[in-house]
């Protein structure tokens, strides 16, 4: 059985129209799924419910999000806060605003082990360490005393990550983590958090616009235009070839460094009134 | 070592500050009509004794004179003699600062809880109606001065439902076994709680109507950053941890958020002390303010000079103290 199983889940601006059309996917246990789809096609929109930080100007208007065996959707919300706090986390998008900036990193990292979860300070303390160690910072001790004006966006992505992988959260949602940050630096942390995730045999839902991040990390993948899957393959038959003709030229549309003569391929017009039609009426 | 730095710079505006005050006071108030000389004689005095008295509180001399001379006096300690109380202003001034101070201070921790809980209140419950309800009330508490929330007062709880009192420092036939001046501070110290009791019931009222604007100022301002905040990454980041939104509030959005609020408090501090003037005329309550209009009114030059200096030495105190907190509070300034 999958650990989390979103179903038919339809979220909407409310008293305006839909944001996410009848959304189903599943994440299983150790799985990496990757979620793409084009700005605004409601990506990040699916982490958020799962995760209940949805803007409270739009509202789930049906469907279930079962978490391990649970409905969140029908858990009063104390009980629901305190099940995603335990078994997800979040690797959020940009490192730059995800730490606050008057508190040091050791707290923001270990405080919701202590508070939350009831661990020793000292066992979150040492944990804390581990993980940074973990996710390749020289001196741990140091940094957990700094605050993070004090360390580059590389570094504080990092603590993040260390951050989510913490509480051995069972699912983490990584709502486009090396968007914000340079391209030599997205390599690593890109690597660093596939690496986590094998060791730690998490189960990662993986937020992204970029196929070339889908093609090393994912094993499975839905791709959303404008609020619906319109397809949900794993990743060797999608790369292999797409299903679905917006699918097809998005992939189409992904520039090939290998051929610097290649132009830009933009996904054609007719597909995109083609998929749109389609979700619209379907 | 940048702190020591800081602090001594901070000290050499401040006499700036300070001579510049004394010398616009020392001006104007010998500039403005009305004679001190002459309020103090009786009608019918002749010429002689009106020249014998002017020359005896030097004010037969040039004003820049008189400047230089009172001026050597301040640096030597020696404020001078008020001219109606016969006695020197610096032990008068010092004498109803405590009274003074510890009614703005109780004010603004009035203010700084009233204020802070609307905020906190209102954020948690934003876009409800208690939040409405915080505006309005902020909006009425802001429209209306703080004398005139005095006046308010005095005829709700003072004559209507009198609870508390409306005039003095102290019930007078009390005994008071003090040592200081710092009436509220020494009866918490001896434990005489019977007497913090009857200090508060008077100082309530003129507290409360000082509080009330500053109170809706730090509300509406604290709770615009706190809802600002609360869009924050960090802040969603701790809400995906587990942290219920109160938690969330208090300890992940309020300490960055408190910072803009700080600055203005420190400033809005200042006009509180300056409300008190009128605030303790209003409810006969022996403090500074209240001095500093029987001075103006008897014209006693000596001793308004002296209440107008220790006011700047609290106004720049005030802005110092929020200087270094806020220091303290916001990490990227400690390290710069």
């Amino acid at each position: 059985m999958s650990f989390l199983e979103v179903r038919d889940l339809s979220v909407r601006l409310k008293g305006g129209g839909p944001l996410l059309r009848n959304v189903s996917l599943t994440v299983a246990a150790g799985e990496v799924r990757g979620l793409v789809g084009e700005s605004g096609a409601g990506k990040s929109m699916i982490g958020k419910a799962i995760l209940g930080i949805l803007p409270r100007s739009v509202e789930i208007s049906s469907g279930a999000i079962v978490l391990d065996g649970t409905d969140l959707l029908t858990l009063p919300p104390a009980m629901r806060r305190q099940r995603v706090g335990a078994t997800c986390a979040l690797i959020p998008q940009d490192p730059l605003t995800a730490l606050n900036p008057s508190r040091r990193i050791g707290p923001q990292i270990t405080d919701r082990l202590v508070d939350i979860l009831g661990w020793k300070r000292a066992e979150a303390e040492a944990r804390a360490r581990a993980l940074l160690h973990e996710v390749q910072i020289a001196d741990p001790d140091r940094v957990l005393r700094q605050y993070p004006h004090e360390l580059s966006g590389g570094m504080r992505q990092r603590i993040l990550i260390a951050s989510a992988f913490a509480a051995e959260p069972r699912l983490i949602v990584a709502d486009e983590p090396t968007t914000a940050l340079d391209v030599t630096v997205q390599k690593q942390i890109l690597k660093l958090i596939a690496g986590l995730q094998a060791r730690h045999g998490t189960a990662l839902l993986f937020v992204t616009h970029d196929l070339g991040v889908v093609s090393k990390v994912c094993q499975s993948l839905s791709v959303l235009y404008s609020g619906k899957v319109v397809e949900d393959t794993d990743v060797a038959r999608f790369f292999a070839g797409p299903a679905h003709p917006y699918s097809a030229a998005l992939l189409a549309a992904t520039p090939k460094y290998t051929d610097p003569t290649a132009g830009l391929n933009p996904v054609p017009e007719a597909v995109i009134a083609a998929v749109r039609a389609e979700v619209e009426n379907g | 070592m940048t702190l020591v730095r800081t602090l001594l710079l901070r000290l050499m505006t401040t006499a700036v500050t300070l001579f510049g005050v004394a010398v616009i006071v020392f001006f104007v108030i010998r500039v403005v009509p009305g004679n001190p000389v002459a309020m103090m004689l009786p009608p019918g005095a002749t010429a002689e004794d009106v020249a014998r008295l002017t020359a005896l509180y030097g004010l037969d001399k040039s004003i820049p004179q008189q400047f230089v001379i009172w001026g050597a006096g301040v640096l030597h300690g020696d404020f001078g003699t008020s001219i109606t109380l016969r006695q020197p202003v610096l032990a008068l001034v010092l004498g109803r600062l405590p009274a003074t101070l510890e009614l703005s201070v109780l004010a603004l921790v009035m203010a700084v809880l009233m204020g802070g809980a609307a905020a906190l209140t209102g954020t948690r419950l934003r876009e409800t109606r208690v939040e409405g309800g915080i505006d309005v009330a902020n909006g009425m508490a802001l429209s209306v001065p703080d004398f005139l929330w005095g006046l308010v007062l005095i005829l709700v709880f003072g004559v209507l439902l009198p609870v508390f009192q409306i005039s003095g420092r102290v019930t007078p036939s009390l005994h008071l076994p003090f040592v200081t001046n710092f009436y509220l501070v020494e009866s918490l110290v001896r434990l005489r709680f019977d007497l913090t009791r009857d200090l508060l019931a008077h100082m309530f009222l003129p507290a409360f109507a000082l509080a009330i604007p500053l109170a809706a100022i730090i509300g509406q301002l604290l709770k615009q950053s706190l809802k600002e905040t609360m869009h924050l990454d960090y802040v969603t980041l701790a809400r995906t941890q587990g942290y219920s939104e109160a938690r969330v509030i208090w300890r992940e959005a309020l300490p960055n958020a408190i910072l803009p609020t700080l600055t203005l408090v420190g400033v809005q501090f200042t006009f509180l002390i300056g409300g008190t003037v009128i605030i303790e005329r209003l409810f006969s309550y022996e403090g500074l303010g209240n001095m500093a209009i029987d001075a103006v009114i008897n014209r006693d030059l000596p001793l308004i000079q002296g209440i107008v200096i220790l006011f700047a030495v609290i106004f720049t105190g005030v802005n110092l103290v929020v200087d270094l907190t806020y220091a303290a509070l916001n990490p990227r300034l400690r390290h710069g």
